[in-house]
Parts: structure tokens; sequence; C-alpha cells
């Protein structure tokens, strides 16, 4: 079987996708589910990076990434700041009992 | 060979990052996951972004999750799932092979390098509204940063604010006495 580089970096693209979305489902700490988004982030930067090589353009493949890096870390800060915010206030990370409009 | 090896290892990574009971252990795993990326990004010829990806991905983001895991504490949740577990798998897996089959079905053949470019080129010239975006990201998450991890003042309200009063009163008069004990200076 001899895959290509492009079809390697797809892979890892599903892989990624795929247990973020599932770490998004079953996770209940707060800090953890900014862990799923910087998993699903990774899977974002995997793409272009490998969607750039496949289409000889590796270098704007590049710069779009890192515009995804800046973002993704601008959410992880703030993500994490919310998060510690949060315990202080209610002490607890639990999204299950942060939730306050319960019908 | 080596960068299917690689990906493997991150996505087991990632789940090992999802299934960790402790936070810590929880942002470790996702420093491995970082480190594994840039890995690939570097076998994939993007030097540049795995150096950065290294430094901010795998630094700087595994401290700023230690420093708030140590602020807001380890402590394990009870056992307990937002949806149902065999749910939550059914439909990740499910979501798995659409996606795959989706993109995997759809490869697009091989394209060659339709030019010289270079990386500062296109990217301080081509993307110049993205580097304006991302400068302006950055000071929005510094400000947000700071804003957020604040202690919160408490307002003066009730009794702080009668003791702050009652204090300022007693200095007063002492001040007033004091001044009137004081002799007067002879002429």
């Amino acid at each position: 079987m001899n895959l290509s580089p492009f079809t390697i970096g797809l892979i890892g693209v599903v892989g990624l996708l795929g247990v973020g979305f599932y770490g998004l489902l079953v996770s209940r700490n707060l800090i953890k589910i900014v862990v799923c988004l910087q998993i699903l982030a990774k899977a974002a930067l995997l793409a272009l990076v490998a969607a750039g090589q496949a289409a000889g353009q590796i270098d704007l493949g590049q710069s779009l990434a890192l515009t995804v890096i800046v973002a993704d870390t601008i959410v992880a800060v703030m993500g994490i700041a919310l998060g510690v915010q949060i315990r202080r206030r209610t002490g607890t990370l639990d999204v299950r009992k942060l939730s306050s409009l319960r019908g | 060979m080596l960068s299917l090896l690689l990906i493997v290892v991150a996505v087991v990574f990632a789940f090992q990052a999802i299934r960790a009971r402790g936070l810590i252990a929880s942002a470790l795993w996702l420093a491995g996951v970082s480190a594994l990326t840039a890995l690939v990004l570097y076998l994939y010829g993007a030097h540049t972004l795995a150096v950065i990806e290294l430094s901010v991905g795998t630094g700087l983001v595994t401290v700023l999750f230690v420093l708030a895991i140590n602020i807001a504490g380890d402590n394990p949740m009870a056992a307990g799932w937002i949806v149902p577990l065999p749910l939550a798998i059914g439909v990740s897996v499910l979501f798995v092979l659409v996606l795959g089959w989706f993109v995997l079905s759809a490869l697009p053949a091989p394209a060659t390098a339709s030019g010289e470019t270079v990386f500062s080129d296109i990217f301080w010239q081509g993307r110049g509204l993205d580097v304006l975006v991302q400068v302006v990201l950055i000071f929005s998450g510094v400000l947000g940063f700071l804003g957020l991890l604040a202690e919160v003042k408490a307002p003066l309200g009730g009794s702080l604010a009668e003791s702050v009063t009652s204090g300022r009163d007693l200095e007063l008069k002492a001040l007033e006495e004091q001044l009137l004990e004081e002799p007067e200076s002879p002429e």
C-alpha cells in the first residue's frame, strides 16, 4: 500500500477531528473542553499544511496555518482565563453545574 | 511511512489527553500531540511553521495550562457524561467514517509547484491583512487574559464601607486632639 503524503495527512486530520469531536461530547470539565478544542485546531493546522504541500504551495499553506496557530492560542488563553474565573466564582469547573438556564 | 507512524501516535496521544483523569496529565498528553504535529509539519517541508508550533503549541500553551490548573486546582470529577457514552462513541465513529469516506474518495491529483515562492514574501506582502489580524488578536488576547485573571475587588458596601468611614472618623478625631494639645508657639 503506497500512501501519498497528502493521504497520510488526511488520515491524521480525520483521526484528530474524530477524537476531538468525541472529547467535546463526553468531557464535562471546562479545561478539558479547551484541550479538545486544541486537538480540533491541530487537525485544521495539519489539513492546511497537507493541502498546501499537495498543491505545491507549501509557503501559502504555512502562512494560512500561522493564522490558525495564533487564533488557536488566543482561544486557549481566553478559555483558560474564563475557566479560572468560573472556578473562583462558582467553585467548580463542571459544565453541567454551570448552566443557569435549566428548563 | 514515518509521517504515518507519527500521525497514528499523535491520534493515540490525543485520545489519552481526553481519557486522562487528571488535568495536568491531560495537558501533558496535549503537549505530546503538539510536538508530534510539529514533527509531521517538518516532514512536510513547513519548517518555519514547525518551529512556531513547537514553541507556541507545545511550550507556551502547556505552560498556560499548567499555570491555570495550579490556580484552579486539579480535582478529578465523579464519573458521568454529558451524553450517554454509547451514543457519543457511535456518533464519533459515524463522524469519522463519513468524513473519511468523503475526504478520501475525493482526493485531488497532486499538483506541481507553480513557481518559486518564499514564505516571508507571502506572509508579509501577500497576506498583510492576516498579519494585521494576528497583531490585533494577540493584543486583545493579552488584554483579555490580564483582565480575566485579575483579582476581583470587593465593592465598598455594607460592613466594609462602614469600617472604612469609622476608621477615618477616628483618625480625624485623633488629629484634632493632637492639634488642641499642642502648645501655642511663642510670639
